[in-house]
């Protein structure tokens, strides 16, 4: 499916940035949506990552470089034709009584209705089938007010869907949604992008879900340049570790994943298998202790026993035994404090 | 919207209110201090001759004036309430948030304080040249808020900024009129404080003739603003995102709502609670935020409640007539409350 490179949305030497007085925010940013593809932008809070939002919709002006769309700049459209190009989810929270699924959904097709805002059988048909499509099929009736956050999202991505537009722009679509919830709106939001070929930008923080999930990354932090690329890349190339290290986090480019960094002071043996070995060898890791094969004076072990899961052994004498990993580990600390001591 | 229960529970609530405007109305010209039995007034109404030249006079020239300015007032007022709750996205906002009746207070004050502790001459004491100055007045300071209020919309981004200012212009008023007061005579701050007791009695058919297509057009301006409306629900960005050109949008609003209070206001004096009121009954009614029912909705709503209090006020019993401010305000907060708390416990 290959589509010309006019119709991309694609932000050419852009600077962003609120306050003319001031320094922009970001300079250089060079990027672009193409339909069917699902691009996330990342970085910390505070980054900016709004105010990029805000300017590629037109909500903001640039402070320098250009905005385009076809061969218009994006400020330059009148608003009636951009709200037919580009279509937003936004962190505003609606707190209106008595507005139906149905209601909040047909303002989507405010730029094509009428007058009176009166809408058409294909615009209904066409509402009815947005709201099946994010999963709120039956709610149509139902009033938002009286729904939870990740259904009134799933509302507000319904809307944007009727708006027919090929760019989809959602600031913080998952922000205040539980894990749950967030992986829904994010694989709802990538299957929308590949089946009607929408090109969607959503903004995030959460790091472990867009590089699981995103076509591209856009990462972002204060005083750097904004760099792009494929997830598998970025980490590769170290991008991610450049941006997000601070001190005592760190990024584990083999499991994709951040890591508290924790000085190792003591190291223990661990015997066993399977899931529970892996959880216990977690919990000694966030206590401090390094799992070693030999070595120490302690050995854990994973028992397979009936009376109890764990047992706790110092040169080889049986110190304990339990069934919670918490009793594991309150027996742990005591003996090496008691050894300490002595 | 959708939905046949929605749909046919609309109609039968737009029916039951029509019926209800309608039979206020009749109500309204059958009753009053001087008793005409009601085969009269029907004759009347219909367009056949009676005989008394009294009663014919009192209907037409006294209850049929009265009764019209009711019912527009009360139609627009809720009109203007409505759409500053939706501009404002607040639900305490109302037709007077915008200072414009405060500025035809003010207007009043300084006619009838002003001109009457300068040259000493009491408007209370000059009939109906001196009632047409005090609309004249009104007409000029609720205007004159309007206009300087359509002057920092188009400056102001922030719609909870142009609010403040609204606000401020009505403390600034009556700081104002509190010092009118002090300097003024007792006659002519009890004709200001009747003025400010609110009236549907004061328009005889010549003042009738401004009111009534000033306020027609009101409310046929508001019609046309349903799109906008609608959209603005969402905020301003979303609208925005949507094609509504924001500042355009806000200005018609505020016209149209000024146009209405500013009219209604000079004429009736401030109307308080039904501005505020009436859309919340409504919205509790009709179940939906849609404004191509609402509008509607809170014409005949709006009518129907201000022509129910005009007949309570001229209640047998009540000596003459009451102020309407205190009956609708009486009438109407605990019909709020009420509503407010039959809403909460159905949520809860």
């Amino acid at each position: 499916m290959e589509q010309k490179e006019d119709y991309f949305l694609r932000a050419n030497n852009l600077a962003i940035g609120y306050d003319k007085h001031v320094l922009p925010l970001h300079e250089n940013i060079n990027v672009s949506v193409k339909p069917g593809q699902f691009t996330c932008l990342l970085g910390p809070n505070g980054a900016g990552k709004s105010t990029l939002i805000k300017t590629l919709c037109g909500f903001i002006k640039p402070m320098g470089g250009q905005v385009w769309y076809g061969n218009e700049k994006i400020e330059r459209i009148p608003e009636i034709q951009r709200a037919k190009k580009i279509s937003v989810v936004l962190t505003d929270r609606l707190d209106v009584q008595n507005l139906s699924v149905f209601e909040l959904v047909s303002l989507g097709r405010t730029p094509y209705t009428g007058f009176f805002g009166k809408l058409l059988p294909y615009d209904i048909d066409l509402v009815h089938r947005a709201i099946e499509e994010v999963g709120l099929k039956g709610y149509a009736l139902k009033s938002i007010d009286k729904m939870s956050d990740g259904e009134r999202q799933k509302a507000m991505i319904a809307k944007a869907l009727v708006q027919e537009t090929p760019f989809i722009i959602l600031d913080e679509p998952a922000a205040f949604l539980d894990l749950p919830a967030k992986i829904e709106i994010m694989q709802l939001l990538r299957r929308l992008s590949k089946e009607k070929n929408r090109g969607i930008l959503l903004s995030t923080h959460d790091l472990d879900m867009a590089l699981q999930i995103a076509d591209k990354i856009w990462l972002m932090a204060q005083g750097k340049t904004l760099q792009e690329g494929i997830p598998e890349d970025l980490v590769l190339t170290n991008q991610f570790k450049r941006f997000f290290e601070r001190e005592g986090i760190q990024f584990d480019n083999f499991t994709g994943s951040f890591k508290y960094h924790k000085e190792i002071q003591k190291e223990i043996i661990l015997k066993g298998e399977g899931n529970t070995c892996d959880w216990v060898a977690r919990a000694l890791n966030r206590m401090g202790f390094a799992t070693v094969a030999q070595g120490s004076n302690y050995r854990v072990e994973v028992l397979q026993d009936a009376t109890s899961q764990f047992a706790l052994y110092r040169s080889n004498k049986l110190v304990l035994q339990c069934n919670t990993i918490e009793a594991l580990m309150d027996g742990v600390i005591k003996s090496f404090a008691a050894e300490s001591k002595n | 919207m959708q939905g046949e229960t929605a749909k046919s529970r609309k109609n039968f609530a737009y029916i039951a209110l029509a019926v209800l405007l309608l039979s206020l109305f009749v109500l309204n010209i059958s009753l009053g201090s001087v008793y005409i039995p009601f085969s009269v007034v029907l004759k009347w109404m219909v367009g056949l001759s009676i005989e008394s030249e009294i009663w014919q006079n009192i209907l037409l020239k006294s209850r049929l004036p009265q009764s019209i300015t009711a019912l527009l007032a009360g139609a627009g007022l809720a009109a203007g309430g409505l759409q500053m709750q939706t501009l404002f996205r607040n639900p305490l906002a109302g037709p007077s948030i915008l200072g414009i009746s405060s500025g035809a207070g003010l207007g009043v004050a300084v006619v009838v304080l002003l001109f009457g502790a300068i040259q000493g001459v009491s408007l209370a004491g000059l009939g109906w040249y001196g009632s047409l100055t005090i609309t004249a007045a009104a007409f000029i300071g609720a205007f004159g808020v309007l206009l300087m209020i359509l002057f920092l919309a188009q400056r102001l981004k922030n719609n909870a900024m142009l609010l403040i200012v609204g606000i401020m212009v009505g403390y600034a008023s009556s700081a104002i009129v509190g010092l009118l007061q002090f300097i003024s005579t007792k006659e002519d701050v009890q004709s200001f404080v009747l003025w400010g007791l609110g009236s549907f009695n004061n328009l005889s058919w010549d003042k009738h003739v401004i009111f009534i297509p000033m306020v027609a057009l009101g409310l046929l301006g508001s019609l046309f603003l349903i799109k906008p409306l609608n959209v603005l629900l969402l905020g301003e960005n979303y609208a925005a995102n949507l094609g509504l050109n924001i500042k355009r949008s806000r200005l018609s609003i505020l016209l149209i709502t000024g146009l209405l209070t500013a009219t209604i206001t000079a004429f009736c004096g401030p109307i308080a609670f039904l501005g505020l009121a009436v859309p919340h009954l409504s919205k509790g009614i009709f179940k939906t935020a849609d404004h191509s029912v609402l509008i509607p909705a809170v014409m005949l709503f709006g009518g129907a409640l201000a022509l129910l209090c005009h007949l309570i006020a001229r209640l047998p019993g009540f000596d003459g007539t009451l102020p309407i401010n205190a009956v609708t305000s009486l009438i109407g907060a605990p019909i709020v409350i009420y509503v407010i708390l039959k809403r909460r416990s159905l949520t809860q």
